[in-house]
């Protein structure tokens, strides 16, 4: 008793304690706000600009026109400062190999990941198809999708950001951009070989850990060599100050290597111990690598598409340091009602509800961000996935936090509702922000336009509507199933078969999110192999000249 | 440099406070647990099988951690007492899962003790279960004109098997079946003694 209750005060005494500490040193008045620093995205006179690559010529200058403001006028003459933008440009064109290769690389896994899924989801209700090979199996092709959308789509891409975002941030070009590519190499060549590992039935069994950590060894090298360069350019960087963004990309990228090295350390972990490392594997993985990279995309790119700083600088930093405090101690809410102490659910089910905050103030400087500007997202379609996300950002945060609730736990525990949450994190948030991202992204690494803007939206609302139908569908299921399982007077058959027509919904949801995927994937190869009509010069395969390039990145 | 040290020492603090509290006092707490006197440490036909239901993702369907009676009906369903840190002492890696697509398996071996129905039942549960969206593991078995000396036939009810051969099981699925026969943790548990009751003690606070 007294063990348990001193662990869990200490935790979150320390918890609160590192909070406090941190944002004090941060800025030490807390109140006063910090436009400047909010401001650091924009070249000087940038401010009032619209930015979104995705869009052509025509949907820049609607764009601009609708993002026009009364207080615009004074600054009206001031072009950006052109030397800032020329930073910006070999910012760019430092990362465009390294960024290039992920984003390849995280378009060919999502396309063979999401199509495991699908596969994986029409067996749950054809249990009889392709059964005839072992690697055709459900927990086979499930853990493969899993695996390819994991560390294939959504590591890669989410590298491929950090290595966009911080040379641009930081104002200095990436150094050492030959060991990125050294470490994406490394990472993809161990989760090919951990897919087809895990396809020939080699696994290490742990949810989230399957590939073998002989594998493992590749994923954490490739870590290693691509934060060298990252940590490198960050300590040379020329600008002041570090934008939110920086805080939450670099500290994800730290907190990755440690937790998958720690996880995946053979020989230590045993029994209900290992079953808690685990699930604080499973759980931060989402919480403290996916969230973090498209929190701090969201916090980049929603402002610099619209023309404006986030509302609240010191709100932005009060949600990082809350993030990284609660969000590392919730895994334990996946074991409720397990083998485990009690005082470990209860601490993780206490940091689920504080989740609340760092969400509470994302949400608060977003809808602050855009109050009045929401029309904007009519214009521009990088803009529509990045408010997509953002919301899906705050319902699958509080969805989570009350899902750690025991009542609410009692029934959601074990049953497709927390499939259906998991999807809604990995997908409606995670993966529309990174959708989005790199339609940003790509036109400046390419330096060459998305050739059919339509399939832009056409992608977007095939993923809105897929995903919403898989998510409304199975939450639904699984709800029922739960409380069909809670109930001794009915059999356990009733709990299966009752979620069958909502198992067949998420497949037609799957099948939306595939297909927008094949659409995505086509118009990317288009782009990359020159497809559509030449609006800008090539740089990343014949570089153009710089004078060239910023005329381009100006606009 | 004061940010670059703030955020590296930040993001590790953070990190520590969350591996102390999931990680290092988990190891701690049961790093000394004995295991049960019922419980015995598997056989090597039975780790064998044990691989085969890893390799197969058996775990993502079927949990093996019955909940106490205040959390669901996992007793009276027939899955058993809520299960123990010792119960999980010889179990690497873990395998507690987390959906019940399919019912807890942490006893089924005392439910089912028959080697003929999972053999039967892994080759098309449906012929056992109807309704059942387990998949079939025809890809363990092999089917023959005619059993040789020493193949174990599979027992199928009538009119499952393929006409006019027989289903005989591959080594893969008989090592499985010993490990599905070994989950049985019907045992008695004791009590943990009262020093000690914070810590192992697998009662969730209710």
């Amino acid at each position: 008793m007294d063990s348990a209750i001193l662990s869990l005060l200490g935790a979150f005494l320390l918890s609160i304690m590192g909070l406090f500490v941190f944002i004090w040193s941060m800025r030490k008045g807390l109140l006063v706000e910090n436009p400047r620093a909010a401001s650091v995205i924009f070249a000087r006179g940038e401010i009032g600009q619209i930015d979104d690559p995705a869009l052509q010529d025509a949907g820049r200058a609607h764009l601009q026109a609708a993002a026009a403001e009364p207080g615009d006028d004074a600054h009206e003459g001031h072009a950006p400062d052109p030397q800032e933008l020329e930073h910006r440009v070999q910012a760019d064109r430092s990362s465009a190999f390294p960024v290039f290769m992920f984003i390849a690389f995280a378009i060919f896994w999502l396309v063979l990941g999401s199509a495991a899924g699908l596969t994986a989801s029409l067996k749950l209700h054809m249990p009889d198809w392709l059964v005839g090979e072992a690697w055709q199996t459900f927990g086979r092709v499930r853990t493969m999708h899993l695996t390819a959308v994991l560390y294939g789509w959504i590591t890669n891409a989410a590298l491929g950001l950090i290595v966009w975002l911080l040379p641009r941030l930081l104002r200095t070009p990436l150094i050492g951009a030959v060991w990125v590519m050294l470490g994406g190499a490394l990472i993809n060549a161990g989760i090919a070989s951990a897919i087809g590992a895990i396809g020939a039935g080699w696994s290490d069994g742990m949810e989230y850990l399957e590939m073998p950590w002989q594998i493992g060894l590749f994923i954490v090298a490739g870590f290693l060599c691509i934060i060298g360069p990252v940590l490198y350019t960050l300590v040379n960087r020329k600008v002041e100050s570090l934008y939110v963004s920086v805080w939450y990309l670099v500290a994800a990228l730290l907190w990755i290597t440690l937790l998958f090295l720690v996880g995946k350390l053979p020989g230590v972990h045993t029994g209900v111990q290992q079953a808690t490392t685990n699930w604080w594997y499973g759980h931060n993985v989402l919480g403290l690598w996916f969230t973090p990279i498209s929190v701090g995309a969201i916090y980049y790119f929603l402002p610099k598409i619209i023309g404006r700083p986030v509302r609240s600088y010191n709100l932005s930093i009060l949600g990082f340091w809350t993030l990284a405090f609660f969000y590392g101690q919730v895994g334990g809410h996946h074991l409720i009602g397990g083998p485990i102490p009690g005082w470990l659910s209860t601490l993780s089910i206490v940091q689920s509800m504080m989740m609340i905050i760092p969400v509470a103030a994302f949400t608060i400087n977003m809808a602050g961000t855009m109050w009045g500007r929401m029309h904007l997202v009519r214009h521009s379609p990088t803009l529509r996935f990045m408010m997509f996300g953002g919301l899906m950002y705050m319902l699958s945060s509080v969805q989570g936090s009350l899902e750690a609730l025991r009542s609410v736990n009692q029934v959601a525990h074990f049953t497709h509702f927390t499939v259906a949450h998991a999807h809604l994190g990995a997908y409606a948030f995670v993966t529309m922000v990174l959708f989005g991202a790199i339609y940003f992204m790509l036109p400046r690494v390419l330096n060459w336009e998305w050739p059919y803007p339509r399939l832009i939206s056409l992608q977007f609302w095939l993923a809105a509507i897929g995903i919403g139908i898989y998510f409304v569908g199975l939450t639904i299921g699984g709800w029922l199933q739960g409380l069909a399982m809670l109930d001794a007077s009915r059999p356990f058959m009733e709990s299966v078969a009752l979620t069958i027509p909502y198992l067949q919904w998420r497949s037609v949801g799957g099948a939306l999110m595939v297909t927008s995927h094949l659409v995505f994937a086509g118009h990317f190869l288009a782009m990359a192999l020159r497809f559509g009509p030449a609006r800008t010069g090539a740089a990343l395969f014949a570089p153009a000249s710089p004078k060239a390039l910023e005329l381009v990145h100006g606009k | 440099m004061e940010n670059e040290i703030k955020l590296a020492a930040g993001a590790m603090v953070s990190l520590a406070v969350a591996t102390a509290a999931l990680v290092v006092l988990p190891y701690m707490e049961v790093r000394d647990i004995t295991p049960p006197e019922g419980l015995k440490p598997y056989t090597s036909a039975q780790l064998r099988g044990r691989e085969v239901y890893i390799a197969n993702g058996c775990v993502y369907c079927h949990t093996q951690q019955p909940r106490d009676r205040n959390l669901g009906p996992d007793h009276a369903r027939g899955w058993g007492r809520a299960s123990v840190p010792g119960d999980y002492v010889y179990d690497k890696p873990h395998l507690l899962g987390s959906m019940r697509t399919g019912p807890d398996l942490f006893n089924i071996g005392a439910r089912q003790p028959s080697k003929d129905w999972h053999l039967g039942h892994l080759y098309q549960p449906r012929a056992y279960v109807p309704g059942s969206i387990m998949p079939s593991y025809p890809y363990l078995f092999e089917t023959k004109a005619a059993a040789e000396p020493g193949d174990e036939v599979v027992k199928l009810p009538p009119g499952q098997g393929p006409e006019g051969k027989v289903v005989v099981a591959r080594p893969e699925a008989l090592d499985l079946v010993k490990y599905l026969q070994a989950l049985d943790h019907t045992y008695p548990v004791l009590p943990p003694p009262p020093r000690s009751a914070a810590g192992p003690a697998a009662r969730p606070a209710s």
